[in-house]
């Protein structure tokens, strides 16, 4: 590339990001969720190794000792479960897996139900008729259920977690992968590539993934707080995470012997679940009006509301 | 529209044939249930004669084909645990979720249609951003937790509800409550959605130039445009229900299928789980003829194809 063209590509660069920030910054609830969103994934990867140690250690004087004081440290500022465990540790350890096996599951989901959805798109016939009756029959039953099911036969524990939870979410991957592959099969741009003779391969590879992936992209992310909550769900029935692994779901389950007693045990890994999936909603449909043409301006405009 | 139906109704029957090999094989793979029946002293003999009795011992093709050979005549298979035909429990707490499901989506669609009408009217006001606020936190809020905090509040600390069981109306709101929260989020937000763009069409422009009252724009002339959406989504959130359903059933101690479905996937009773797994599966497929058919109603570009 010439040295002319350098500073002219750099320009446009650079402002997407500022008007995405800018828009961010306009949508109070949007920016708040996306801090608390960067809060939660930096404790999720850095929180073992900070307070791995106070998450396990025992500590009998406190047990169930209540929220709200700080007379034994910021650890116990939520309270301490009923080994005496400091809760705030155990939240931000128990992030890790949380979001890490939701994280897992949607990317699983999302490979394995791309790739067939471009078989069943692109080559069609009987394997593309086998893998639409197979995903009718996952979707034709509730998929929490089908999870549980799946689970009594499996041994419950992380990795099985994640490959139960990316097959009840297969079927939504295959479909728009599926549907996407009809149309843009049929396009110009594909026929032209097969008459100076490409491969099927090829063809699948250079044109068609790329215009599928955005799309599937935009669905894990959506995808991500519901799988998150049904981990949760799954781990609360005590069919998914089993001790000494534990998410946020498990310890709800945990807490909730104690509900008479001490309340903090249930309440606040609970409350962590839902305000990370609403924080992740509300970016997805700030993102969801900031892409949208027609939508947009709302974000644009100063909010005559506010004054 | 019959040759529409029925084409639906063949798809819907593929799947059910598939959801019951997939339960058959997967249920017996989970162990030897002869283990969990008899006590740890019995002797082997027994447990020899347990198992042949119950035909654990053939071949699994041997076994899936006398359960299709059963199903053919109606016969569900027997309770282990309970001691009488699978079916009978199942149909037993059939109607208990049904009930629950029912209240809960008619309360769900008939809230959602009414505050997402409203936010959609003047989108971005007060009254829609709040709106968007409590009907995102309702779709996020796990369910579980919600009936613990509302156990916690109501019922240990206000003692205004019972904690669990059935009976009175009072036992109705809890559960109800909660199984409500997810479907009416999820429905506001699809309401409004369609209502902001048909509320920004040109019929609607046509009906506020002749003098039509706003209410009337509002409720009959958009809403009535906006519902296919809805039925979609309410369609898959009743479905959905069942999920929920075992957890609150769980947790408030009713009677439910989803309760019983839990309890006998613990107990490793194969044959309700079946039953249960099939009883389930049928009422979604008839739903969603009914939703099929609601669709064929409402929208005459299907009704005349």
């Amino acid at each position: 590339m010439s040295e002319a063209s350098g500073p002219v590509l750099i320009a446009p660069e650079e402002r997407p990001i500022r008007q995405v920030a800018l828009l961010l910054w306009r949508d109070k609830f949007a920016f708040v969720a996306a801090a608390y969103l960067s809060i939660v994934a930096f404790f999720a990867v850095f929180g073992p190794w900070l307070v791995g140690d106070l998450a396990t250690s025992l500590n009998l004087r406190l047990r169930n000792a209540p929220p709200g004081s700080i007379e034994h440290g910021w650890a116990f500022v939520l309270g301490a479960d009923a080994l005496g465990r400091s809760i705030l540790a155990r939240l931000i350890v128990a992030s890790q897996n949380t979001l890490g096996i939701a994280a897992a599951a949607v990317c699983a989901a999302m490979i394995c139900g791309g790739t067939l959805g471009l078989i069943a798109g692109y080559v069609g016939k009987w394997p593309g008729a086998i893998i639409m009756r197979f995903t009718d029959v996952l979707m034709s039953f509730p998929s929490l259920l089908l999870a549980l099911v799946v689970l009594f036969v499996f041994e419950p524990g992380v990795k099985n977690v994640i490959i139960v939870l990316a097959i009840t979410r297969i079927p939504i991957y295959l479909r728009t992968t599926r549907a996407e592959v009809l149309e843009i099969r049929e396009r110009m741009f594909v026929t032209a590539a097969r008459v100076m003779g490409a491969g099927s391969i090829r063809i699948v590879l250079r044109h068609v993934v790329p215009i599928v992936a955005p799309t599937l992209v935009t669905i894990a992310a959506i995808d991500f707080a519901l799988v998150m909550l049904a981990e949760s769900a799954l781990s609360f029935l005590g069919v998914g995470i089993q001790p000494p692994e534990f998410t946020w779901g498990a310890m709800v389950a945990l807490g909730r012997n104690y509900l008479g007693s001490a309340w903090w045990l249930a309440f606040w890994p609970g409350l962590a679940i839902m305000l990370t999936t609403l924080a992740l909603n509300l970016l997805s449909s700030w993102a969801r009006m900031a892409t949208d043409p027609t939508q947009r301006w709302r974000l644009e405009i100063t909010d005559k509301y506010d004054g | 529209m019959g040759q529409y139906i029925s084409r639906r109704s063949v798809h819907g029957l593929v799947s059910l044939i598939g959801l019951l090999i997939l339960v058959f094989f997967l249920s017996r793979l989970t162990g030897d249930p002869t283990n969990l029946f008899l006590p740890l002293d019995a002797s082997v003999e027994t447990r020899q004669e347990f198992a042949e009795r119950h035909g654990f011992n053939d071949p699994l093709l041997v076994q899936f084909g006398r359960y299709i050979g059963d199903l053919a005549q109606f016969d569900f298979g027997t309770s282990l645990r309970q001691q009488r035909p699978a079916m009978d429990a199942a149909l037993e707490a059939f109607p208990t979720t049904l009930k629950l499901a029912a209240v809960t989506m008619f309360l769900a669609i008939s809230l959602a249609l009414i505050v997402g009408a409203l936010a959609a009217y003047r989108p971005g006001g007060r009254f829609d951003r709040t709106a968007s606020v409590i009907s995102l936190a309702g779709a996020s809020a796990p369910d579980f937790w919600v009936a613990i905090v509302g156990i916690l509040v109501f019922a240990v600390s206000l003692r205004w509800l019972p904690t669990s069981g059935t009976g009175t109306w009072l036992h109705w709101i809890m559960p109800i409550t909660v199984l409500l929260i997810r479907p009416f989020g999820l429905l506001v937000q699809v309401v409004r959605g369609t209502m902001i763009s048909a509320l920004s069409s040109a019929y609607v422009k046509t009906a506020r130039a002749k003098g039509v009252k706003e209410r009337v724009i509002i409720f009959v002339h958009a809403l009535r445009n906006s519902t296919l959406p809805v039925i979609t989504v309410a369609g898959d959130q009743a479905a959905a229900i069942v999920n929920g359903a075992v957890i609150v059933e769980t947790i408030f101690g009713w009677p439910g299928i989803g309760r019983l479905m839990i309890d006998s996937i613990i107990q490793r009773d194969f044959a309700i789980v079946q039953a249960t797994v099939l009883l389930t599966a049928v009422a979604i497929f008839v739903m969603n003829i009914v939703i099929d058919v609601a669709y064929a109603v409402l929208d005459p570009r299907i009704r005349h194809n």
